[in-house]
C-alpha cells in the first residue's frame, strides 16, 4: 500500500511517520502517536468529540486525513495541561462539575480554548454558541457553560 | 467507518491541479475543506480512486474586490469569509448566511468553493449565490469558462462542473446599499444542523415602493430554488406587511418540498411562509443601511 511521509508537531513535539493517505487524523493521533485523549465518536463530523486545534484553530480530526496535517502544529487535550499543572479551563471544569462521564471533555476543552483565545469575556450565549459543535449526553451543558464562564474569570486573574 | 483506499495527489498550483484532474478524469475527486467529502468517504457513500488535495494551492485563497465586484477564491475558508470586512461590505447576505453553516470547527476547514461545488440543496451558500446573481469561474486544462449560479446548480449534489474542471472563483456583482435590504433566515432542528428551510432575500425600495426583490430558498427542492412569482408580486407594491404576506403566501404555494424524518412537506411549506414574511420585514428595516 502506498504510504506518505507526514511530519507534524503535536503539543510541541515533532513526529515523523509513514501513513496511508486514507489514515484519518484522529486515528493517527490516537493509534500512531499513542495520544488517546482525543476521542472518536461518530466518525462523520457530527458529534465533535475528535476536535483538536490545527494551527490554533478547531478542526474535526475525523474530517481530515493525517497526510493533510503535514507541516501543521496540532494541540490535543494532552497539550492543554497536566494533572499536576492544570490549565485554568481544566481547573474550572473540575470545580464547576463540567464533566460526568468525561467522553466529551477533551473536545469541550479545546473548543473552549479557541473561544477564550478570541474572546476573553464571552457571554453565556457566546459560550453556548461555541460549544454547540460538541455533543454531551450527561451534563445538559449547564455545568459546561458554568465551567467556561468560570475559566474566563480565572484566566483574567480572578477567583 | 474508515474510508476506502485511494491515491493522493497534492498539487501546489492551479495548473498542477488541473493537470491531475485531466489525468484522472472522473476517478478523482477534488479535496478542499473535506467537511462533506470525508464524511461521505468515512460512511463509504463515496469511494473515489484518487483525491486531488487543493489545500496547498495558496493562489485560490483570497477575497478581493474589483470595481465593486466581490471575488472570492474557491479555497477561502468559510470562517475567513464570515469575518471578512470586504464580504460584509459587498455581500452582507453572505456574511449572515455563513453563520448558519454547521459550527465553527467545520467553518474553519470548510471552503466557500467546496460548499458550492458540493451543491447540497439544504446548504446556505448556493441560495446566496443564486440570490445575488453570482458567477462561477471554472477552469480545466483546456481553458476557462464562467457559469451563472442559476445554471451551475443542476440538482441534488449535482452541478454543471465537468470531472476535469475546478471551480476557482466566485464573483458577486456589485451591491448598491442605497435602498437595498437583505436578510438570510433559516430554521433547523438544532443549531448547526441541516436546514429544514432557509431563505435568502433581497429587497430594493424607493419612495416606499418595492422596485425589485429576490427570494431564494434552500431545503425545499433538489437545489437552491428561486420563486419569481413571489418576487413579482412585490414589484410596484408599497413595501409593507400586507405585501410581504401575499408574497410569502405565493412562495409557500409554489415550492414543492419533501417530507422526511425531520419535517413534513406541510411544515416546510409553513416555514417558507413564515420565514419569507420575517426576512422581507428585516430586509425592509435594513434598506439603505450598509450593514446590520
Amino acid at each position: 500500500m502506498e504510504q506518505e511521509k507526514v511530519t507534524v508537531t503535536v503539543n510541541g513535539l515533532r513526529y515523523e511517520r509513514l501513513v496511508e493517505p486514507r489514515r484519518l487524523l484522529c486515528d493517527f493521533i490516537r493509534q500512531d502517536l499513542g495520544l488517546s485523549g482525543t476521542h472518536v465518536g461518530c466518525e462523520h463530523g457530527v458529534c465533535g468529540m475528535c476536535t483538536v486545534l490545527v494551527n490554533g484553530q478547531t478542526a474535526r480530526s475525523c474530517l481530515m486525513f493525517a497526510v493533510q496535517a503535514d507541516g501543521a502544529s496540532i494541540t490535543t487535550v494532552e497539550g492543554v495541561g497536566t494533572p499536576s499543572k492544570m490549565h485554568p479551563l481544566q481547573q474550572a471544569f473540575w470545580e464547576k462539575h463540567g464533566l460526568q462521564c468525561g467522553f466529551c471533555t477533551p473536545a469541550m476543552l479545546v473548543t473552549a480554548l479557541e473561544l477564550l483565545n478570541h474572546n476573553p469575556t464571552p457571554s453565556r450565549d457566546e459560550i453556548r454558541e461555541a460549544i454547540s459543535s460538541n455533543l454531551c449526553r450527561c451534563t445538559g451543558y449547564q455545568t459546561i457553560v458554568d465551567s467556561v464562564e468560570h475559566a474566563a474569570t480565572l484566566m483574567r486573574g480572578g477567583v | 467507518m474508515k474510508p476506502a483506499p485511494f491515491s493522493y495527489v497534492r498539487p501546489m498550483t492551479v495548473e498542477e491541479a488541473l493537470f491531475a484532474l485531466a489525468q484522472q478524469g472522473d476517478e478523482a475527486k477534488v479535496l478542499a475543506g473535506g467537511q462533506s467529502l470525508i464524511a461521505m468517504m468515512n460512511l463509504r457513500l463515496l469511494k473515489p480512486r484518487c483525491l486531488v488535495d487543493i489545500n496547498r494551492v495558496a493562489a485560490l485563497d483570497y477575497i478581493r474586490q474589483d470595481n465593486g465586484t466581490l471575488a472570492i477564491g474557491a479555497l477561502t475558508r468559510q470562517s475567513a469569509a464570515e469575518t471578512s470586512p470586504l464580504v460584509l461590505q459587498h455581500c452582507p447576505l453572505m456574511t449572515e448566511a455563513i453563520q448558519y453553516i454547521a459550527h465553527r470547527p467545520i467553518r474553519n476547514r470548510g471552503t466557500v468553493g467546496g460548499n458550492l461545488a458540493h451543491a447540497d440543496p439544504t446548504s446556505e451558500l448556493p441560495a446566496v449565490a443564486v440570490a445575488t446573481d453570482a458567477t462561477f469561474v471554472v477552469r480545466s486544462a483546456n481553458g476557462q469558462r464562467t457559469i451563472l449560479a442559476a445554471d451551475f446548480f443542476v440538482g441534488h449534489l449535482t452541478t454543471a462542473l465537468r470531472p476535469d474542471e475546478l471551480l476557482t472563483e466566485v464573483r458577486v456583482p456589485p451591491w448598491r446599499p442605497a435602498g437595498q435590504g437583505w436578510s438570510f433566515m433559516e430554521v433547523s432542528p438544532r443549531k448547526g444542523d441541516y436546514a429544514l428551510v432557509g431563505v435568502a432575500a433581497t429587497l430594493q425600495v424607493k419612495d416606499g415602493a418595492c422596485q425589485a426583490a429576490r427570494l431564494v430558498y434552500n431545503g425545499v427542492a433538489g437545489r437552491a430554488q428561486r420563486v419569481p412569482e413571489a418576487e413579482r408580486a412585490l414589484v410596484g407594491r408599497h413595501a409593507d406587511e400586507a405585501a410581504f404576506r401575499e408574497a410569502a403566501s405565493i412562495a409557500s404555494q409554489r415550492v414543492d418540498p419533501h417530507s422526511d424524518f425531520h419535517a413534513t412537506a406541510a411544515y416546510r411549506r409553513d416555514l417558507v411562509n413564515t420565514l419569507t414574511r420575517r426576512a422581507l420585514a428585516q430586509a425592509l428595516a435594513r434598506c439603505g443601511k450598509r450593514s446590520a
